[in-house]
């Protein structure tokens, strides 16, 4: 594990730039445990300072200094990604592999409910939860939403893998020497998915994190909770841009495509790193 | 032609399927809602006068009935999917008593159009330079692309459009950022009104375009960029085939077959893009009707946009399914 890590740092400059922006961010959404004022408190600090050495990110027009409020505002958002991400991982692993090795009808069956769950466009569904649900759409309810739709692609490919592995050697060893289905998935499959799994990963914690933003930033989640989407939603209901507040926008903007590219070279690369094709270009070259 | 019309006979039970559960799906959870329309509307008319309880329960019993309230949930579900066929989901909130369904269609063929366009735009475009990318591997230009590609591709639709609205709105006022067409352009087949609708939707358009084509460039870059390698290319240069055919005939072509199918996919997520690009740029169609229909509390509305967008998003893919076996002669089924 530890030297592909090395590896990947070595030869890859994707993967090392993508490692920087994440762990940047990472770093920052980490300071929220220092922050000496109150997440959801306003009119702490003086409104409408511009970035200083005092207020690194400048204040905004409800009185709360940017810093703080964007380094919650970043960990409740990586929070809610990271838990769809795992969540739909555990769906789309198990439906994958279980498809894949089990083939047959339950192929058939799993794979029908599966395209239908591709084929769904998720964004009016979830404008339907918010508007059934109102203000108790918070993070959490959200998470859980979203890892139930988000699955199904991911699903598919894992399947693909497994349908491969189906047929090889040590797969009829296993069955041979009495290993169950369920153990032979776990123990004989689960290791040759992992790559999938963490790349899917990446892009999965992008997609999640995509909608989050736009359903905060059109009022569509409990707006009082700091979220990278909600604090959007705040500087556009002061019409920041217009009075000429732009740190309140442009500065969360920045951080969030930081986040967002640096997440999409850590899942390209890592992708990269599974297909030996193209690592093998990457060495010789 | 049999193995054909077997394929698009499997391909149209899919669909059935599809939309038969994205639709049960929106009006099982547009029914959890604690908002009834119906207390709603008797809130708005008896406000600010006074009315005598049996006139209300009178007006209540009514309303239930013409919002077909009345009956246990599983007719009601039952009911839906009669009145879905039929196209007729009842009376929206928010423009009372105009059809919900009337709403809808007039906002849909904004959306289609844009999306329409843009897909048709974006695909082509990403998919050919993806594919030149992919076979010229030096070249600077393509490079330089790619690199672009990779940094636009990830950020979502939102905070796109959303920079194209500072840019050309704030720092540099040349486009319309709001709207379908200019206020004084009287709507109807005038060349007038369709450049107005034209220039309106630059800015629409091109958002989508800008984050939609990064995916189809990269994808086709990497598979291109592993069909080059194959035996028969090789073949086909030595044997001194014109460069141009090798790239389009034989290369991209080629690749092209599974980006079609990453399209049926893709489609879902664009049209969500698409919603949102609608509200960021106030374009009067399906997004904008939705979030409307969202803040004034409207549940048949809701649902019916809903349901039009499971449909025509499923339909579509039905349609790109069906273009298919025309692109790749292999795939007669699947």
């Amino acid at each position: 594990m530890l030297s592909v890590f090395k590896d990947l740092i070595r030869y890859n400059r994707e993967f090392t730039i993508g490692l920087l922006l994440v762990s940047l961010i990472v770093i920052f959404a980490c300071l929220s445990f220092f922050s000496p004022y109150p997440a959801q408190d306003i009119y702490v600090v003086i409104p409408d300072q511009p970035p200083s050495w005092q207020y690194w990110f400048g204040t905004n027009s409800r009185g709360q200094d940017l810093f703080w409020q964007l380094s919650f505002a970043f960990r409740n958002t990586l929070t809610f990604g990271i838990i769809v991400a795992v969540l739909s991982r555990l769906i789309s692993i198990t439906i994958g592999l279980a498809s894949g090795y089990l083939g047959g009808w339950v192929d058939r069956i799993l794979m029908f409910f599966n395209d239908i769950f591709v084929a769904i466009p998720i964004f009016p569904i979830l404008i339907l939860f918010y508007f059934v649900l109102r203000s108790d759409l918070n993070t959490y309810t959200l998470a859980v939403i979203m890892a139930c739709l988000g699955w199904a692609f991911d699903a598919r490919l894992i399947r693909s893998v497994a349908l491969g592995l189906r047929f090889r050697e040590f797969t009829r060893q296993a069955i041979f020497a009495g290993m169950s289905p369920r153990k032979i998935m776990m123990e004989e499959h689960l290791p040759y998915v992992m790559p999938i799994v963490f790349s899917t990963a990446m892009a999965n914690m992008i997609w999640s994190i995509g909608f989050e933003v736009t359903l905060a930033v059109l009022g569509f989640t409990n707006i009082n909770i700091p979220t990278v989407g909600t604090a959007l939603y705040w500087a556009n209901n002061h019409s920041a841009m217009v009075v000429g507040v732009w740190w309140w926008i442009i500065i969360p903007v920045v951080l969030l495509v930081m986040m967002f590219l640096g997440l999409f070279l850590l899942a390209v690369s890592i992708n990269e790193y599974i297909d030996p094709r193209s690592r093998l270009r990457r060495m010789g070259s | 032609m049999r193995a054909y019309l077997l394929f698009a006979l499997k391909r149209l039970l899919q669909l059935t399927a599809v939309v038969f559960a994205g639709v049960s799906a929106a009006f099982f959870i547009s029914r959890l809602s604690p908002i009834s329309p119906v207390e709603s509307i008797i809130g708005r008319v008896s406000g600010n006068s006074s009315f005598s309880p049996q006139a209300i329960e009178s007006l209540r019993s009514t309303l239930n009935e013409l919002f077909g309230l009345n009956i246990p949930l599983h007719e009601q579900y039952f009911n839906f999917l009669g009145r879905l066929i039929v196209g007729d989901l009842g009376p929206s909130l928010i423009a009372f008593p105009t059809p919900a369904m009337q709403l809808v269609m007039l906002a849909l063929p904004w959306t289609v159009g844009l999306l329409t366009v843009s897909i048709i735009i974006t695909w082509l475009l990403g998919n050919i330079l993806g594919g030149l990318a992919g076979y010229y591997q030096n070249s600077r230009l393509l490079k330089a692309f790619g690199v672009l590609a990779i940094g636009v591709q990830p950020i979502p639709y939102y905070i796109v459009a959303f920079l194209m609205v500072i840019i050309f709105g704030f720092l540099w006022p040349v486009l319309p950022i709001s709207g379908g067409f200019s206020m004084n352009v009287r709507p109807g087949w005038t060349p007038q009104f369709i450049l107005s609708i034209l220039h309106h939707s630059i800015l629409p358009a091109t958002s989508l375009v800008l984050v939609g084509m990064g995916t189809w460039f990269l994808g086709m870059r990497s598979l291109v960029s592993n069909i080059v390698t194959e035996d028969y290319v090789t073949y086909a240069e030595i044997a001194g085939v014109k460069e141009e055919r090798i790239v389009g005939s034989y290369v991209i072509r080629n690749a092209l077959v599974p980006q079609l199918t990453a399209l049926a996919m893709a489609l879902g997520g664009i049209f969500s893009g698409t919603i949102i690009t609608e509200q960021v740029f106030s374009y009067p169609g399906l997004g904008t009707l939705l979030i409307r229909a969202v803040n004034g509390g409207d549940s048949t509305l809701v649902l019916a946009v809903s349901s039009v967008a499971v449909i025509a998003v499923a339909s579509a893919i039905f349609v790109i399914d069906m273009i298919h076996p025309l692109l790749d002669p292999r795939v007669k089924v699947e």
